[in-house]
């Protein structure tokens, strides 16, 4: 399956399939994000897309994933032999399910920990890119009087924020968002939502999400997954346009899962 | 020093809060975090290298005298093993042959009854340290912890006067008695942690149908904590059967004998005795006892593990 999107890809996926022992979780997944776009990955729970996000950082080197195929970040090999994961993941930031802000804390320390724990001493570059963090994460004006008290005393919502705004203040390419909202409650939810959109000017984004009102209202592109005739591997079924996608799909499985017919 | 120091400025890449995009102050922050990380990442990687190394090393030094006990006690003790060492008692000193049924059969007494005594009220007290907060459950948590650090032997002695000296003569029971005491505090803090990790929202879910506390916890708490409660109170016996001190002052006695109200042989005195004996015959069926009380250890975790594994399966 070949997919026109005519815009530059910043993160590039080919025939990549995981595998944890002998069960193939996803398979033969060629997807691209396009660059400074929001893709959202849809579709029921247990058919890859978690698994499929965290392949393109490199999570599954710690959980026992295998990782097949090629994927690159702009110019980087992922899986190339010579590749460092952590070089991969200072470039691409990633976002829980989750709030999980690192209890032990501050708010300024969990926004800049990522710098920290990575060598970055210098005070001044550690303020500037936590000033700048908080304000993307639309944080900045609530937070700025009080940075050194613990970042658990947040709100949920909040707390999302922040670890937005520390995915964010390393500066990455790419910010892998994996159900950011699901334990969040609608008002917090649409403040997530409004930060996706304004973010995705300048950060390719790449979204699961179970919710399709989400889907359409924050993302560009949609790339839609099933579980695969043999009812145990996920697969991509249909990708390109939010709108087409909604609108006017091709495949017919994708048409009874947008129009609510099967979940 | 660094060359960050005279071009960072704060507000050169800031925008507002409605502000769009990352302003041009991203670049240069991302060009600055990448070369400041980079530089360090090398000698990270070799930090961590080294770490993992020690790491290995500190595993090794841990395993050594584990590994040189069982080889040593095998080699040492696996001679003595006959079927006359486990169906014969003890011939007199010095003399070749016999066996150490009565020992085995006195220790089976005394840490069966032990962990009768100590199970059922280990696991009751954690069932309460479940259900209560506050100052009475915190009292009773810190006890168990401070008993876990009564030196053993002082046990010994304590199961002496309340159930030796009023009768005048030892017993199974005394130092069934003693060990329970030793158990307790493990028991209790293993079965607590067991039955926390069955979630609050399963003991919801129980009480919201309706069902009364009791039959909750039965069926939905214990349950769930099962494989837990087995392994940590079959670890807490393992871990008493080879106790010694307990026994000196409370079971007496080489004789073989059912009646725990009677004094009974047990495995680890028969150990100690025989051990310190001056005729190699004996040094031998030392050794061998140790061998038979480190298989029985051994068994006893892996039953341990086995049940555990098997009851988590059938919990899927």
């Amino acid at each position: 399956m070949t997919i026109e999107t005519a815009e530059a890809a910043a993160v590039s996926l080919e025939d990549v399939s995981v595998s944890f022992g002998s069960h193939r979780v996803v398979r033969d997944v060629t997807l691209d994000l396009a660059r400074n776009r929001v893709t959202a990955l849809v579709g029921p729970s247990g058919c890859g897309k978690t698994t499929i996000l965290r392949a393109i950082n490199r999570l599954h080197d710690d959980t026992g994933g295998k990782v097949t195929g090629r994927v690159t970040v702009g110019d980087l090999d992922v899986y190339g032999r010579d590749t460092q994961p952590e070089l991969v993941r200072s470039r691409v930031g990633m976002v829980f399910q989750r709030p999980n802000p690192f209890p032990t804390m501050s708010i300024f320390d969990n926004v800049v920990a990522g710098l920290r724990l990575n060598g970055v001493r210098n005070k001044a570059l550690l303020h500037e890119a936590a000033e700048a963090a908080l304000h993307h994460a639309a944080l900045w004006d609530l937070v700025k009087d009080r940075l050194q008290t613990p970042a658990v005393r947040l709100s949920g919502g909040q707390q999302q924020r922040l670890c937005i705004a520390r995915a964010l203040a390393i500066e990455p390419e790419v910010l892998l968002m994996d159900e950011p909202c699901s334990s969040l409650d609608p008002i917090a939810t649409a403040k997530i939502e409004e930060l996706i959109t304004r973010l995705s000017s300048d950060v390719t984004i790449g979204l699961v999400t179970h919710n399709m009102f989400q889907a359409t209202r924050v993302s560009h592109y949609t790339a839609f997954f099933l579980l695969g005739e043999d009812r145990a591997t996920g697969e991509l079924i249909e990708y390109g346009r939010t709108v087409d996608l909604f609108d006017t799909p091709r495949d017919p499985r994708t048409k009874a899962y947008v129009s609510g017919e099967v979940g | 020093m660094s060359p960050v120091a005279t071009t960072t400025g704060l507000g050169t890449g800031s925008p507002g809060d409605g502000g769009a995009g990352l302003g041009e102050g991203a670049a240069r922050r991302r060009e600055l975090i990448l070369a400041q990380s980079k530089r360090s990442l090398g000698r990270r990687h070799l930090a961590g290298r080294v770490a993992v190394a020690l790491c290995m090393v500190a595993v090794a030094i841990s395993l050594a005298p584990l590994v040189a006990l069982v080889a040593y006690t095998t080699s040492r003790g696996v001679h003595a093993l006959s079927v006359d060492f486990f169906t014969k008692i003890p011939t007199p000193a010095g003399i070749a042959g016999g066996g150490i049924s009565n020992a085995i059969v006195g220790s089976l007494i005394i840490v069966g009854l032990a962990a009768v005594m100590a199970v059922p009220v280990g696991i009751a007290t954690a069932l309460f340290l479940l259900e209560r907060r506050g100052r009475i459950a915190g009292t009773i948590r810190f006890t168990a912890d401070v008993l876990t650090g009564v030196p053993s032997i002082a046990l010994g002695i304590f199961a002496y006067t309340v159930l030796v000296e009023p009768f005048a003569h030892f017993s199974a029971i005394a130092g069934s008695f003693a060990l329970a005491v030793l158990m307790l505090p493990v028991i209790i803090r293993s079965s607590e942690a067991a039955m926390r990790n069955v979630p609050r929202s399963e003991w919801e879910a129980g009480l919201a149908l309706g069902v009364r506390r009791g039959r909750v916890v039965r069926s939905i708490v214990l349950r769930g904590a099962l494989p837990g409660l087995v392994t940590g109170n079959l670890l807490a016996v393992a871990r008493a059967v080879g106790e010694t001190a307990p026994l000196l002052f409370t079971t007496g006695s080489q004789l073989f004998n059912l009646n725990p109200a009677q004094p009974t042989a047990a495995v680890p005195l028969t150990i100690f005795s025989l051990g310190t004996s001056p005729f190699p015959a004996d040094q031998q069926t030392a050794w061998g006892a140790a061998f038979v009380l480190l298989v029985f250890v051994l068994v006893l975790s892996i039953v341990a593990r086995l049940v555990a594994g098997r009851l988590n399966r059938q919990a899927r």
